[in-house]
């Protein structure tokens, strides 16, 4: 019945963009005196927003038929219909669940940023903007709307990272929009090429366009050029220490759970389906590339003596993962791959807002300040371990099944990439475990941690809700494959046909 | 030639004739009253005859057609470019007086000098013919040249008028000469003809006077590598007139540029492309990294609209229908941008007076959030940086050259792209990040509504972008 709303998925796109409007529209009127009273309403209105837009994603699940291959919820406006734009909206299997997550961990992130005491009118509008041009990345269904919504996340979380940040912000704040900017310029051109040959930016139709092997191949490089720096992966993965590090707590926590899934979904709805041919030939390629993010960076990790770096690089491996199971374009790889992002989205949310408890109380990241925290903070040491946990992959978590599945995949794909994904389940356990001892077992050395205090209520709120998210996912792991089921099947089927059609 | 005839050519001439007799008029009426009541009327007025004019170029004049023997044009793409160019110039103008009347410049011949300059601009828009368009050029340029020294008191602005006024004459003089050889060879100086003769193929000393014919009018939009005047113009011209440079006077050249080598040219274009998309590469290339280390607003923003003309030539190279109307959406949203933007740098006045660096924009998002905001949409959309107005320019453009076939044209374009972005990001780093004690002076309404309608429109536009692309889209159909 909602699916008959007009418009729904712009609705659910732009809910944000009407709150952050509302919030713009005070913070301009009031005088500039009256602006700190303001600060509380601001949030109020940030975080209601993101509830009602979390509503609609549920509106949205309930409504979606995860039986239907094919988009749902579509619908079409004319805006530079002449030239072939449009402006095209719709859901499938693969991307209604990064909505779900995004609308998800939105609240959580408003949430979350008690710790932000300046300019908090301005910061809630940038989070509002930035959720809407996520949502817009997952629902588009036009290449420049995509394209749009893909580089238009850049200015807010650039300002997100620049005025809300650590020490070496600006730097970060630069980096971060200028690596990814430069990735994503190629895309563009490569973009501009499919439309001259489709004569469209529909992107159902380009989905069953048949592009000529050579060009395929030079748009597939400028497609991974953009998507390698976004997910990230090794080598290109530098900036994302960085931003990470830098960032605010729910920066990091948005920058992870969401913006780095763009790169991954990205694969699956243009690289594999538009250039099967590109893909199967440099699919090697993105195994070796994946091998050594997976190893290379744990191993980066384990050296790590900032948390946040820590989980950064661990970030890094673990889309590793994601890569190595989508290329293997087999059933357990892709869903795995899937799986992976959603179950990461959340596991490293979990994570960054782990490090924000602490680092709120005593402003330090540094591994070695902290040690035998579990005396202080009991509740606090309980649910980081499950986090802890389930980004190693253990069972009954999340995390184990996402990599479970890809490296069963990877397996059908050729041993050694299983065989190498293998020994990076094994050196995360190294770093996790190794950072968890030292910062919540062992004797508490450090004077100034005499005054910890427990998670308080939010805190405990926010944190038990996503362990509650990982532990189901982690245990009833069908809530997720069964709604990509159908998508992934139809997406593996054609890929197949287009391998087979080439080889003859 | 008839009464009938003579009719019909005037008509097609509305709008200028509106102009020139305008300004005549004007003229008198400021030199037989009190200059110190003349100064505000005559303002007021000429801003009124800007937007008649604008209205009279897209309603009244009759139908479209050739005047005066095919030297003068009246078609969709004139019209166009017509009513871009009389509504920035009345914007622009409607933002320079607060400015002359603070700083004790406002005197009747600014309006004069801009609606003279304004009415060059029409002819070189409408110019079918080497000598109408020397014409329109020369009426532009010498009513420019005076405007870039209008505070005379100002060494700067002295040295900006003549520096001008010098290598603005030697471009003149370059153009004169590739004029008169393809005249020689050619046997005409209409384009009609210059079309005709050249369907048997190029020759040497045609393409010779072309090569000239592009270098005068290269001078003209400031493309590298015949950009050296423009920082310091830019710089030194007092700001309003700045603002004024940076749109119209580029808009038109852009447009007479892109009809001469389409149009008379069109046949020959293997011969000029390699030019242009040489120019396009090096303006770009200058006006990306040249801005990087810059530290006065108005100079930055000049190495800007170096790198953007590139992009704007990128269009031209393309020599096809979809980069005219490329090249007209494109300078559309970006004289939307600038507009703003020197509102903006307008904007920028303490206690002590103006002030021109980039750090003195510290901490605005804060302490003038209203500017900080604008400044910043506008940066990001001058920038070409989705998701502002000023992104789809770019993309147009890009996408001209690509179905042209310069793919590696395109490439560069969008690398350069990256490139400026480090100083557009730059200003709104400043903007953002920093902090500052300086306070602006509030600003007089007719800035502050303009540098707020900018910003605005950077985002705003999007919806109804269909509509701008829509009518661009029928002028470059109707114009090749």
């Amino acid at each position: 019945m909602f699916a008959e709303i007009p418009y729904f998925l712009t609705i659910l796109t732009f809910t944000p963009t009407v709150g952050a409007l509302i919030i713009a529209l005070f913070r301009f009127t009031m005088r500039k005196d009256d602006l700190p009273k303001f600060d509380g309403n601001a949030r109020m209105v940030a975080f209601w927003t993101t509830i009602v837009t979390f509503g609609l994603g549920v509106l949205m699940m309930i409504e979606f038929d995860p039986s239907i291959a094919g988009f749902q919820m579509v619908h079409e406006v004319t805006w530079l219909e002449q030239i072939g734009l449009g402006y095209r909206m719709g859901v499938d299997g693969i991307s209604v669940l990064f909505v779900l997550l995004t609308v998800f961990l939105m609240p959580i992130c408003i949430l979350a940023s008690g710790a932000i005491k300046t300019r908090v009118a301005d910061y809630m509008i940038a989070f509002l903007l930035l959720e809407t041009l996520m949502i817009g990345v997952f629902t588009a269904l036009d290449l420049v709307l995509f394209y749009i919504f893909f580089e238009g996340g850049l200015i807010p979380m650039f300002i997100i990272i620049g005025v809300w940040g650590g020490q070496n912000r600006i730097y970060a704040a630069f980096k971060f929009f200028l690596y990814t900017l430069f990735g994503s310029v190629l895309m563009l051109v490569a973009m501009i090429y499919m439309f001259l040959q489709a004569g469209t930016t529909d992107i159902t139709v380009l989905l069953e366009t048949d592009f000529a092997q050579t060009a395929q191949i030079w748009m597939w490089l400028a497609f991974f050029t953009s998507f390698a720096v976004k997910m990230p992966m090794w080598p290109v993965h530098t900036w994302l220490p960085d931003a990470h590090v830098q960032a605010p707590t729910a920066g990091s926590v948005i920058l992870a759970g969401v913006l780095l899934k763009m790169g991954g979904y990205g694969f699956l709805r243009f690289s594999l389906p538009m250039f099967p041919h590109a893909s199967d030939l440099f699919a090697p390629l993105v195994f070796a590339l994946s091998i050594i993010a997976i190893i290379v960076t744990s191993l980066i990790a384990f050296r790590q003596e900032d948390i946040k770096k820590l989980i950064a690089y661990s970030s890094v491996a673990h889309m590793g993962f994601v890569t190595m199971g989508l290329f293997t374009m087999n059933e357990y790889g892709v869903q795995g791959a899937i799986f992976q992002m959603i179950s990461h989205g959340v596991i490293s949310g979990a994570l960054f807002l782990c490090v924000g408890v602490i680092y709120d109380r005593m402003h330090t990241r540094e591994i070695s300040f902290y040690g035998g925290l579990v005396h202080r903070m009991p509740v606090y040491a309980a649910l980081f371990a499950l986090f802890a946990m389930a980004n190693v992959g253990l069972p009954g978590t999340s995390g184990f099944v996402g990599e479970i599945m890809t490296m069963v995949g990877a397996w059908q794909a050729g041993w050694w990439i299983a065989t190498g994904a293998a020994v990076g389940v094994i050196l995360s356990a190294m770093y996790m475990l190794t950072v968890y001892r030292n910062v919540v077992f062992g004797e508490m050395s450090n004077p100034k941690l005499e005054t910890i205090s427990d998670v308080d209520m939010r805190e405990f709120a926010l944190l038990g809700i996503l362990a509650v998210a990982t532990l189901v996912l982690g245990i009833s792991s069908t809530l997720i494959t069964d709604v990509t089921a159908a998508s992934v099947d139809n997406l593996i089927s054609n890929y197949d046909a287009a391998i087979a059609a080439t080889a003859e | 030639m008839n009464a009938d005839t003579l009719s019909r050519n005037l008509g097609l001439l509305t709008p200028e004739i509106i102009l020139a007799g305008g300004a005549m008029a004007l003229l008198m009426l400021g030199v037989f009253m009190k200059e110190e009541r003349a100064g505000r009327l005559v303002y007021f007025l000429t801003i009124a005859l800007l937007v008649v004019s604008a209205v009279a170029a897209l309603f009244w004049t009759a139908g479209e057609g050739q005047a005066f023997n095919g030297a003068f044009i009246l078609d969709s793409l004139s019209k166009f470019s017509k009513v871009a160019i009389s509504l920035v110039a009345a914007v622009a103008l409607i933002m320079a007086l607060p400015y002359l009347e603070s700083e004790k410049l406002l005197k009747i011949e600014y309006p004069i000098l801009a609606l003279l300059a304004v009415t060059g601009m029409m002819m070189m828009v409408s110019a079918n013919d080497l000598v109408a368009m020397y014409m329109g050029i020369e009426l532009q340029s010498l009513a420019l040249y005076v405007l870039a020294a209008f505070n005379r008191d100002s060494l700067r602005a002295s040295e900006a008028g003549l520096k001008y006024f010098v290598l603005g004459a030697l471009s003149s003089g370059l153009l004169l000469y590739g004029s008169s050889l393809v005249y020689g060879f050619t046997g005409s100086t209409g384009f009609n003809e210059i079309a005709i003769a050249l369907q048997d193929g190029p020759n040497v000393g045609l393409v010779f006077g072309l090569v000239f014919v592009i270098c005068g009018l290269a001078f003209k939009v400031s493309a590298a590598p015949f950009h050296m005047w423009t920082p310091d113009v830019y710089e030194g011209a007092p700001t309003p007139v700045t603002a004024f440079f940076a749109t119209a006077p580029k808009f038109a050249a852009i447009i007479l540029l892109g009809r001469v080598l389409m149009e008379p040219f069109g046949g020959i274009v293997d011969q000029w492309q390699d030019i242009v998309w040489m120019l396009a590469f090096l303006s770009m290339g200058v006006g990306a990294f040249g801005a990087l280390t810059q530290t006065n607003i108005k100079r930055l923003l000049a190495y800007s609209s170096i790198g953007n003309m590139g992009y704007a030539l990128v269009a031209v190279a393309a020599a096809s229908q979809t980069g005219l109307w490329a090249l007209l959406v494109f300078m559309v949203l970006y004289m939307i941008g600038v507009i703003g933007s020197f509102g903006a740098v307008l904007s920028m006045r303490t206690r002590e007076g103006m002030v021109e660096n980039i750090d003195d924009l510290a901490g605005l998002a804060q302490r003038n959030p209203g500017l900080g905001w604008s400044i910043t949409a506008l940066m990001f959309s001058i920038g070409g940086l989705p998701f502002m107005v000023g992104f789809f320019g770019k993309f147009f453009v890009i996408f001209a050259a690509v179905e042209s076939g310069l793919i590696w044209l395109a490439i560069a374009a969008v690398l350069f792209s990256v490139v400026s972005a480090a100083y557009y990001l730059r200003v709104v780093k400043v903007v953002w990040f920093d902090t500052s004690e300086i306070e602006f002076v509030p600003t007089a309404m007719s800035i502050y509504w303009v540098t707020r309608m900018a910003g605005l429109a950077t985002v705003l536009l999007l919806p109804v972008l269909g509509w701008l692309v829509f009518r661009a889209y029928s002028v470059g159909l109707a114009t090749l």
